[in-house]
């Protein structure tokens, strides 16, 4: 294959988004919330459909604002319906963002007179076009802008809040008695979460970001227990996997003779490859390490 | 637009219609079997397993697609395009049981990266399959469903495999509540906890299945989660629940599949949807057992009760300090004193007192500033200080809680001491049956004859 500026351009910004989802993807895992990605990429349509109906247009900025708002609420409802309810977080999350993408469902249909919008293409970019849509005199794609500034958001929010981050997710009781509210870090930590991943759904596809959120932080706490390590890991394993991810769309057909598929789900798969590899051979515990050790303790 | 006759309400509620007798049927089986599915995922915190498990199922739709295409056979047959999603279905969920077993991530991390990691080969492979030739297109709708245009045979698949899943589930019912309750124990008993898991996710792996290229993903997650979780307000038996559960579901199903047949532009899956959440929110805020009013009103009764004995027993502590004799009189209480017994503020013991006022356990006292026990609240404020003690000595004896700690561990369990109990302690306790002498004051006594 010929690697050209297109290439790079999708690996960057593939690396970008998984950059900016390390530290909304290891909080969630910590506070057991892995979910919420996927949750939110559903539920954001009722914010959709209504910001259109409000604009009448297909401006991507009050798109983006409705979907944000949206994504907040879904994590807002889920802790009321798991908190007054009694009901377990992942239950609560289930019922949140089901509801809500049919309501979104039943809002498109009903105004499909004055509508033509396709759920589908207006909710997620792909990654494969990132570079048509280019600004700043054609030198940087859209999207590159998009999901740097949250990267940059992020990073401003982790160096800001790291101390009351890292306290409350392990122990909320312990960060209330310290004096800064656990559910407040909650909420903001959810509105991060929605805004970077409805950030980068817009330009990417919410399949990467999905992944992207999950399964590094899952593969980087298979490394290491430490925080700060953890979420240096975190990003160099999303960055290869993006990178892996798009050289894999083009090679891996070709061994079985078929033309090139799409990069986003090879770079959910690259991700899934780097998981498979620590799972099995990581020094902490991999479950092929384990048995070496066992073997050569018992030799 | 809302224009519709209640003879055709009737006519398509009551299965009439013969053109939405089908989906009307097929919904109202399907919210059936998940809502009985859904209640053993929702007790083994797995709720979201639906979810993965519909996400899984991708990558098997397109390979056996390319390689049915590949050997000249149809490639969207639903025969094979069923067996091919079960099989990664059933490989991502034995993967999540796996990770869960072999690392420290939990249940919502490693059903995230099956999801996302499986969706994501999916769909690479649907890009291969589109690519090799145009008869891919429509293959991802495997997934999102087709409610409105259901066939026969779809309705007999959900009928038959509903029924299987719910015999199946009965037959192992014992075992399946074992495990969903406390998988340590049944493990310990020497039940193969592995094995129930895997029959637990072969038979949601069914249901999801058959409903998934039915109703579509959105609908199957809702329905393996929200009946289950309406029921769970209403009964804390898991046989009621299962049943409630099925009850639930298929209401939903039948009310949203004919409101969609009958009024224009609703989509059959949203308004089923729809249809469960509300009865979800009805049954969190009045379900007769977990609901939120009701556990308001038990934390009410409780508070009340916790906060009159509390007052009562201050009131009898400080008339027993201002007098020497063995014998408590019922004297006036002085509100400020009182005040500062518990360290109160004005606010809540006036709160307090209101509640003990309304029960004739205090009555105003002529004098101002001064409240006064009833001979009733004296003789419950004397019993209360009475099991307070023998709590705390009970504690202090058996318990080896040292006697300057004791009182607020006496504190939380005394309100709840039943009148067996009560004898108990007093047999084990006291020689004499008099009321103890607090453990503080003894204490202190001690160590100033130590000095």
């Amino acid at each position: 294959m010929s690697w050209s500026d297109w290439d790079t351009w999708i690996v960057i910004v593939g690396a970008l988004c998984a950059a900016s989802c390390a530290i909304p993807g290891c909080f969630l895992l910590l506070r057991g919330m892995s979910m919420m990605g996927d949750a939110i990429s559903h539920a954001v349509l009722p914010g959709i459909a209504i910001a259109y109906l409000l604009t009448e247009s297909r401006a991507s900025l009050p798109m983006f604002i409705g979907a944000a708002i949206v994504g907040v609420l879904t994590a807002v409802f889920t802790q009321w319906v798991s908190r007054f309810g009694n009901v377990d977080r992942g239950a609560a999350m289930g019922i949140v963002f089901t509801t809500l993408f049919a309501a979104g469902l039943l809002i498109l249909t009903q105004a499909a007179d004055k509508v033509d919008l396709d759920a589908g293409c207006v909710l997620y970019g792909a990654i494969e076009s990132v570079p048509m849509d280019m600004v700043w005199n054609d030198s940087v794609p859209r999207a590159a802008l998009v999901v740097g500034s949250s990267f940059l958001l992020n990073l401003l929010f982790a160096f800001l809040f790291y101390k009351e981050l890292r306290v409350s997710s392990f122990d909320a009781e312990l960060a209330d008695t310290l004096g800064f509210s656990s559910g407040l870090m909650h909420y903001l930590l959810m509105t991060i979460v929605a805004i970077t991943t409805v950030a980068a759904f817009e330009v990417v596809g919410s399949i990467i970001v999905i992944a992207m959120l999950i399964v590094p932080p899952a593969t980087a706490f298979l490394l290491t227990r430490r925080l700060s390590v953890l979420l240096l890991l975190r990003v160099v394993i999303g960055m290869l996997s993006s990178a892996l991810g798009h050289w894999a769309s083009s090679s891996v057909p070709a061994v079985f003779g078929f033309s090139q598929t799409t990069s986003s789900g090879m770079m959910a798969g690259a991700a899934g490859f780097f998981f498979l590899l620590a799972w099995l051979f990581s020094p902490q515990g991999g479950v092929i390490t384990k048995r070496l050790k066992r073997r050569s303790q018992s030799a | 637009m809302f224009d519709l006759s209640a003879s055709d309400l009737w006519d398509v509620l009551s299965l009439q219609k013969h053109n939405t007798r089908l989906v009307v049927l097929s919904a109202t089986l399907l919210g059936a079997s998940c809502g009985a599915m859904g209640s053993f995922l929702l007790l083994r915190k797995r709720s979201l397993m639906g979810d993965a498990l519909a996400h899984a199922t991708l990558p098997g739709i397109g390979m056996v697609f390319l390689v049915a295409t590949l050997l000249g056979l149809d490639g969207k047959s639903l025969p094979l395009l069923l067996a091919g999603a079960s099989v990664t279905g059933i490989l991502g969920m034995g993967l999540v049981l796996m990770i869960r077993k072999t690392t420290r991530l939990k249940d919502d991390a490693a059903m995230g990266i099956v999801l996302s990691v499986f969706f994501g080969i999916g769909v690479a492979i649907l890009g291969i399959a589109q690519n090799t030739g145009g008869a891919a297109a429509g293959l991802e709708s495997f997934i999102y469903g087709k409610t409105a245009s259901m066939v026969k045979a779809d309705f007999w698949l959900i009928a038959i495999v509903s029924v299987l899943v719910c015999l199946t589930a009965r037959l192992f019912l014992k075992e399946l509540m074992i495990l969903c309750f406390d998988d340590a124990y049944a493990r310990s008993q020497g039940w193969p906890v592995l094995f129930l898991d895997l029959v637990l996710i072969s038979l949601v792996t069914a249901v999801t299945i058959v409903g998934l290229q039915a109703v579509g993903l959105i609908l199957i997650i809702a329905f393996l989660i929200t009946p289950a979780a309406a029921a769970r307000f209403w009964t804390q038996n898991l046989v009621k629940m299962l049943i409630m559960a099925s009850l639930i579901g298929a209401v939903s199903g039948w009310l949203g599949a004919s409101l969609s047949a009958l009024l224009p532009r609703l989509p059959a899956g949203a308004v089923i949807v729809l249809v469960g959440s509300a009865i979800f929110l009805v049954s969190m805020f009045f379900g007769s057992e977990r609901g939120v009013i009701r556990r308001y009103l038990k934390q009410r009764r409780l508070n009340k009760r916790v906060g009159r004995q509390h007052v009562l027993r201050a009131a009898f502590e400080i008339l027993e300090d201002s007098t020497d004799s063995d014998d408590v009189a019922n004297h006036l209480v002085e509100w400020s004193k009182l005040q500062a017994h518990r360290s109160w503020s004005e606010k809540k013991l006036k709160t307090l007192v209101r509640w003990c006022k309304a029960d004739d356990a205090v009555e105003d006292a002529i004098e101002p500033g001064h409240i006064q026990l009833s001979e009733k609240g004296f003789a419950e404020a004397s019993r209360v200080t009475r099991n307070h003690r023998l709590w705390e000595l009970y504690l202090i004896r058996y318990a080896d809680i040292a006697p300057s700690h004791v009182d607020r561990d006496a504190d939380m369990v005394e309100h709840v001491l039943g009148v067996d109990l009560v004898k108990q302690l007093e047999t084990e306790l006291s020689e004499d049956l008099r009321l103890p002498k607090s453990p503080h004051t003894i204490e202190i006594e001690g160590e100033g004859g130590a000095q």
